[in-house]
């Protein structure tokens, strides 16, 4: 039996905190427990908290006083590299979803997912995935698009998606799970996966203007 | 990387010698104010440029708002006062060699100089008492010494200017007339600098106020209509479920749009007025209102509508509303791409399904409403469901070469 995933809160609505917290432990029937091993409601506290909890997954608020998520990112990261954090919002601007990934999150859900999908994607991020929203998908696609009179490419590497990254990612932002992507496309789930952790590591890394505009507008890079 | 934060320009309150002008300009480049105040020495040699650059910047920059303590050393006390000797002995040296400019300064127009620093200074004096009592005493708040020194300040002032028309020109009495008034003119205006300087920038202090309680009023009156209404209009449904969450994903929205949206609070530059993301967006939030459903739009790319694109939508509404329908669902996936040669829209739900073959003929919503429409405008419609799995349509457009220009 494997121990339950650590889970770790930071949101400054009590009320959001308390409401997640029953929902996450009550969780649905089968599924893997997870434990919440703290809260915190500032940015301050946070990176205590983390710090001496040792959380598997941190589930963090993007909006908040003194900097925010992003604020929690650049700190926890770099003493803790080991910690995975599933951004948490009620904003789905692009903004605020582009400069969330790109300060080290591996996924981005909104508020209002329900119960068991928040259970499924903390546990998708703790063994390595990644977790896009139709939205985040569709974000994505559109900074990677190619758009008449657009800067060329400088690390192709980075800054271009493959084929198959590009009907992932579509079929994603239509709705699809994993498992009917790759019915669809006729690959494993597995392939699927690493097709996604591969496009958040572009988004991380890319110096595309799109992502980095985005990026700067939060004051992350 | 940013750079590293500087200390904004401000001059000091404590621990100054005349104006805190050299301490201020040191705290914000960071160097030793030992230098600064050299600089300004070696620049008044420069036909007074460090006197007029130290009054420039004494009328211009404000002081600290903030009370810190400084405490200035004997030894920083004696270099500055060696500094000034210094500037003064140049200036003499300058006087000597014939230059008419420093000549100037050292003469008359310093004594003005020195007059003016000592109005200055009790009006930067009258400032500070305003900041820590919040009285608005004006300039003589501070007492008999404080008018003495004002006097003073004002006959240093009238002196220098005098003897300097006096020693310096050589002209008849109209001239002289007039030149008097406007030197009178000169005099007032250099010792009532503080005031004026204070006049702009209350001024300016007062618009800003003014922007920032327009802006709250807007937001609180934004807030009032939409937010408190939709709450006050869930308690009174609170017993029907359905209507509560069709008025908060309503309130919602209408609140994203108004923070997020192409016009949002938060945007500079609004989005193309007729556009295809525009009008799916509009056309979801009608069926979601309608329906009670939550309709989820994700929208790649955009372009201007025309009347393919228009069909396009009105087909897309179909399909939503058909989900919302039948699919006994609570949640539509609507997915737009715009490419360079041709429009997608996938509208996919997950739902109870059915099988396309056993449509009973009666049902022609699906039949005129999406492919009629759609074949008039050379697209195509992609039908797929599985029953217990869900329902997806794909609508796609061609465009033709000159539209896409």
């Amino acid at each position: 039996m494997t121990d339950p995933i650590k889970v770790f809160l930071v949101d400054d609505h009590g009320l959001f905190r308390a409401g997640v917290r029953a929902e996450l432990e009550r969780g649905a029937a089968g599924d893997p427990p997870l434990e919440i091993v703290g809260e915190a409601g500032s940015v301050d506290e946070a990176v205590a908290g983390i710090g001496h909890r040792k959380p598997d997954v941190v589930l963090l608020d993007v909006h908040m006083p003194d900097g925010g998520g992003a604020a929690v990112l650049a700190r926890v990261r770099k003493t803790q590299p080991d910690v995975v954090f599933l951004a948490l919002s009620v904003s789905d601007a692009a903004e605020d979803v582009i400069a969330v990934i790109r300060g080290g999150a591996r996924g981005y859900v909104t508020k209002t997912i329900s119960a068991r999908e928040l259970g499924d994607a903390v546990r998708r991020v703790r063994v390595g995935d990644a977790v896009f929203s139709p939205r985040l998908a569709g974000f994505v696609l559109d900074a990677f698009s190619d758009r008449p009179g657009a800067a060329p490419a400088v690390d192709p590497e980075l800054d271009l998606l493959t084929k198959r990254e590009r009907d992932v990612l579509r079929l994603l932002a239509r709705g699809y799970a994993y498992k009917e992507i790759a019915g669809e496309l006729f690959i494993s789930v597995k392939t699927v996966e690493t097709h996604v952790s591969s496009v958040l590591r572009k988004t991380q890394l890319s110096n595309r203007y799109e992502l980095s505009r985005w990026a700067s507008d939060r004051r992350l890079v | 990387m940013r750079p590293p934060t500087r200390a904004p320009l401000a001059r000091r309150r404590s621990g100054r010698l005349v104006a805190g002008v050299a301490g201020g300009v040191a705290d914000h480049l960071g160097v030793d104010v030992l230098w600064v105040r050299a600089a300004f020495v070696a620049l008044a040699a420069v036909n007074g440029m460090g006197v007029i650059a130290y009054g420039l910047l004494w009328v211009f920059v404000r002081q600290e708002s903030a009370d810190v303590t400084r405490e200035v050393s004997a030894k920083e006390r004696q270099q500055a006062i060696g500094l000034a000797a210094l500037g003064v002995g140049i200036g003499l040296v300058g006087a000597a060699l014939q230059n008419q400019v420093i000549g100037w300064i050292v003469g008359p127009l310093g004594v003005a100089a020195v007059g003016a620093a000592v109005v200055w200074r009790e009006a930067d004096e009258a400032q500070r008492r305003r900041w820590t009592t919040g009285a608005r005493t004006g300039i003589l708040g501070g007492g008999r010494n404080a008018v003495l020194r004002l006097v003073a300040g004002g006959v240093f002032v009238a002196a220098g200017i005098l003897v300097f028309l006096l020693g310096n020109l050589n002209l008849g009495q109209i001239q002289f007339g007039v030149l008097a008034v406007v030197a009178t003119i000169v005099g007032i205006g250099v010792l009532t600098v503080p005031w004026w300087v204070r006049l702009a920038r209350d001024f300016g202090e007062e618009r800003r106020e003014r922007i920032v309680t327009e802006e709250r009023a807007e937001i609180a009156a934004h807030l009032h209509d939409s937010v408190l209404q939709t709450l006050a209009l869930i308690q009174k449904q609170s017993h029907d479920p359905r209507e509560v969450q069709r008025l908060a994903r309503g309130q919602e929205r209408e609140l994203r749009h108004w923070l997020y949206g192409p016009q949002g609070y938060g945007r500079s530059t609004p989005a193309l007025d007729e556009s295809l993301a525009t009008a799916l967006q509009t056309t979801a939030a009608e069926v979601e209102d309608t329906y009670a459903i939550t309709v989820n739009p994700v929208i790649v790319g955009d372009r201007p509508l025309d009347d393919s694109l228009r069909a396009l939508v009105l087909a897309s509404r179909e399909a939503m509303v058909n989900a919302a329908k039948h699919a006994q669902v609570e949640e539509v996936s609507v997915y737009a791409e715009v490419e360079p040669d041709e429009v997608n829209v996938f509208v996919k739900d997950r739902g109870k399904g059915f099988d396309p073959e056993a449509v009973p003929g009666d049902r022609h919503g699906l039949a005129d409403s999406v492919l009629g429409r759609m074949d008039r405008h050379g697209g195509t419609v992609r039908l797929r469901s599985t029953p217990g799995e869900g329902t997806e349509v794909h609508l796609a457009i061609t465009l033709s070469q000159e539209e896409s220009t």
